[in-house]
Formats: structure tokens, C-alpha cells, sequence
């Protein structure tokens, strides 16, 4: 793996969304990116909390970034309406950051914990992950939704807890495999891994797509 | 050239303008224990509609008049005198950034739906213009008239507020449905006396206020748990 993948083009960071249901461990996995990210990228991060600024409060706390690189969305009682059918507070915030910390090569937009049914608006973001983890069941993948079967990336979170859960990581695989098709899967414990390696180095690989895709009219480095 | 669909399209609570996020003042009233119920619903609207319902609709009609001027000095001009006199109405500060708020989200979405609006005619105001203005702008651009643009406003502050009554007492929906169409009568009466009052001069414009809803609404910002923006 190359250690210095290409930077986006400066004003448009690629958006990687981050969904999942309640407890998945989505907000984890956003501390985990920023750990690992923190000297490589120019990182901002959007929550979607459907009871005020929890998420964004937890990640400031957490010191894995800069308070200045993280915003917080209100979502009225709808966390699926703001990052689907009506983005622009969303939008505003990945403006907003922009604007108070400069050019970002990389925002990762948080939703609010909600169902299988919950995914990102193409308006939106690039590239979604949809998260769940192996205490939520492991049918969860056979129950399939959009979240799970169209993701760009889906997670199987916690997998540390599987024996004690008795969950069946095979069967969680195999399910998976026949939803995706073709769409990837990883197992991730962060307990085990705190910098998240295995989605870190996915969206690296997402980061050099999107670099190609959008020559660089000028030249940038890391901030 | 205007047609229906498109007043219904500016109306429709699905309209991407990040209205979904406002329970319009709810949120605080139910959690005071001011609205509890249907019937403490219907006051509670009834008196927004009679107050940010007429303030907004006749807001959005003037900035409608505004916009449709000749002259960009007097379009811009007119706005931005507009957007002070509707600062000046709206005490609380939070209820300003709100307003300003949703004026963006609404902007956000104009721009990109209707590129060819003339959106340089709105002042740029730090945090954007209020809602309202960016209403009526939208509204003229769209071949709509003063009145239907008057009758969107009226309409929304009635509907985010209604739908958020649904969510947050868990209220039949098709009772607060009816109360709606119990308010109809009202709400295009309010349309039509917004529509008239921007024929006045912009500091004639209406200034009905309810210090309750601003006390609240200051309040409502300072929570560190609650489930709408405001």
C-alpha cells in the first residue's frame, strides 16, 4: 500500500458517509478514521445526532481531532431525512468547514443511528459504509435493506463480542457475499484495532479513485 | 408562466429547505407543558399563525414586490431594507439565526433548482439572508403572484409546526390533519392580509410578536438534549 495516497482536489473533499443503526459503533469507527488519519489527511467530520450534538460532543472529547474540524447536525426527529431527502444542513456544515479550517481532502458525514433502511443521498456524499456489528444479530445481513445490500463498504463491527453473542461470523459472510454481490465486506473489532486499518486503507483506495477522477487544477499538500 | 403545481411544489412540507429540522417554537411549548393536546395544538397554532404566520407571509409577499422591480439598485435596495426591518421584528436572537438558517438552506436549494434566479438581488447578510426574502425571490422567479407566495409562508409555518405536534405528542395524525383544515379559512385570510400589508412601506409591514414564543425559544437553544433545531 502506498503510504502517501493522492490528495483531493483542493475545495472538493471526497464524502464518505458512515450509517448504520444504534450502537453499531459508527461514531467508534469515525474516531478510529481520525486516529488514523490524523498526520495523512485533511480531515473533517459531520454528525447527525437525532437528540442534539451527542456524537460531535463524544469525538471532541475523544481528542482524536481538532474541534475546529468537526460539525454537528440537528436532524429533527429524522436522521434519514437529513442525510437522504433534504441535505442542505448537511451541505452547509461540509461548507462550513471548508471555510473555517480551509481545503479538506477527506469528510466523513456521520448519520444519526437509525434502521436498516437509512443510506446516504448521492447529493451528498461519494462513497458510503454502512456499519453493523455482530451483537445487533447475525441475521442482520441476510435481512438485507439498502444500507446493507448497496453500500460501497460494509462493515461487520464487533466482531470481538461474537463468541460471546453467539454470533456466527461464517454465516454473517456468506449472507453478505449473497446480498453484495460483488460490494465489499470487512470484519473490523476496534478494540483490537484502533485505527481501524482494514477501512482505513478502503477509503485510501477510494481517496486515489476520486484523485483521478478529479485532476488537480493546482497542486496541494498536507496542511 | 405560473402553474399550480409549482405553488404546490414550494409548499410541499417535502421541499428540500430543511424545514423537517423546526418543530416552529413546538418543542419548547410541549416540553413547558403549554401543549399538551390537540386542543392546546390548535391555540398554539392559531397564535403562530397570527404572529410569525403573518410577519413571514407578508415578509416573503414584500420581498415578492421587491422582486419583481425593474431596477437592480431598487431590487437589491428593497431587500435589503427588508431584511433589517425583519431583524428588527424578531427579538430573539435565536429566532434570527434560525430565520437566517433556513433563509440558506432555502437559497441552497433555490440555486440549485431555478440556476437563472437573480439571487444577487438578496444582501449578503453574515449567516444569510432570512427566509422569507429568499422566498418571495423564489416565488416571483417561479411566475408565482403575491398572494400564493403570501399563502406558502402562511401555509409552512402552520405545517412544520403541525407535523412536529405528530412526533413529539404522538397526536393522530389525521386529527391534526383536521385541525389544519379547521384552520384553512384562517391561514388564507392571513395569506390575503400579508399580501395586502406589502403595499406599505417596509416599516408598515406587520409586527405581530408573542414574547412567550421568544422567551421560549431562547431557552430552547440552551438544551443540551433536544430533538429539533428550534
Amino acid at each position: 500500500m502506498d503510504p502517501h495516497p493522492p490528495l483531493a482536489q483542493a475545495g472538493r473533499a471526497l464524502r464518505v458517509g458512515i450509517g448504520g443503526p444504534v450502537g453499531s459503533g459508527k461514531t467508534a469507527l469515525v474516531a478510529a478514521l481520525c486516529r488514523a488519519f490524523a498526520d495523512e489527511l485533511r480531515l473533517g467530520v459531520v454528525t447527525n445526532d437525532i437528540y442534539t450534538t451527542e456524537d460531535a460532543d463524544f469525538l471532541r472529547r475523544a481528542g482524536v481531532l481538532d474541534p475546529a474540524r468537526i460539525r454537528a447536525v440537528e436532524t429533527g426527529c429524522c436522521p434519514h431525512t437529513a442525510i437522504r431527502d433534504d441535505i442542505g444542513a448537511n451541505l452547509d456544515a461540509v461548507d462550513e468547514l471548508a471555510e473555517a479550517v480551509g481545503p479538506l481532502d477527506l469528510v466523513l458525514v456521520e448519520s444519526g443511528g437509525d434502521n436498516l433502511t437509512a443510506t446516504f443521498s448521492r447529493g451528498l456524499v461519494d462513497r458510503q459504509i454502512f456499519v453493523v456489528d455482530v451483537a445487533g444479530g447475525d441475521k442482520v445481513p441476510r435481512k438485507g435493506g439498502p444500507g446493507v445490500t448497496a453500500a460501497d463498504l460494509l462493515v461487520i463491527n464487533k466482531t470481538d463480542l461474537a463468541p460471546m453473542v453467539g454470533a456466527d461470523l461464517a454465516v454473517m459472510d456468506r449472507d453478505a457475499r449473497a446480498r453484495r454481490g460483488d460490494l465489499p465486506t470487512l470484519f473490523l473489532s476496534i478494540v483490537g484495532d484502533p485505527t481501524a486499518t482494514s477501512v482505513a486503507d478502503w477509503i485510501r483506495h477510494e481517496l486515489a479513485h476520486h484523485a483521478a477522477l478529479h485532476p488537480l487544477a493546482v497542486p496541494v499538500g498536507p496542511a | 408562466m405560473a402553474t399550480p403545481s409549482l405553488l404546490l411544489l414550494l409548499a410541499d412540507g417535502r421541499f428540500p429547505a430543511g424545514a423537517h429540522a423546526h418543530s416552529g417554537g413546538l418543542e419548547a411549548a410541549v416540553a413547558a407543558g403549554r401543549v399538551t393536546d390537540l386542543t392546546s395544538l390548535e391555540a398554539f397554532l392559531a397564535g403562530r399563525l397570527a404572529t410569525a404566520g403573518l410577519v413571514g407571509a407578508a415578509f416573503a409577499a414584500a420581498a415578492h414586490r421587491a422582486a419583481v422591480l425593474a431596477e437592480f439598485a431598487a431590487r437589491s435596495g428593497a431587500l435589503t431594507r427588508l431584511d433589517a426591518e425583519l431583524d428588527a421584528r424578531t427579538a430573539a436572537p435565536a429566532l434570527r439565526a434560525v430565520s437566517r438558517r433556513q433563509g440558506r438552506a432555502l437559497l441552497r436549494a433555490g440555486r440549485s433548482i431555478w440556476p437563472d434566479a437573480p439571487f444577487a438581488d438578496l444582501p449578503a447578510t453574515p449567516g444569510g439572508p432570512h427566509q422569507p426574502l429568499v422566498l418571495g425571490l423564489l416565488c416571483a422567479a417561479a411566475g408565482l403572484s403575491r398572494v400564493e407566495t403570501a399563502m406558502i409562508a402562511a401555509y409552512g409555518t402552520l405545517t412544520g409546526a403541525a407535523s412536529a405536534g405528530v412526533r413529539l405528542l404522538g397526536l393522530d395524525p389525521y386529527q391534526v390533519q383536521a385541525l389544519l383544515v379547521g384552520l384553512a379559512d384562517a391561514c388564507d385570510g392571513t395569506a390575503a392580509d400579508a399580501a395586502r400589508a406589502a403595499d406599505d412601506p417596509p416599516e408598515r409591514l406587520p409586527a405581530a410578536a408573542a414574547p412567550l414564543a421568544d422567551i421560549h425559544a431562547e431557552i430552547h437553544a440552551t438544551w443540551e438534549v433536544r430533538l429539533f433545531a428550534s
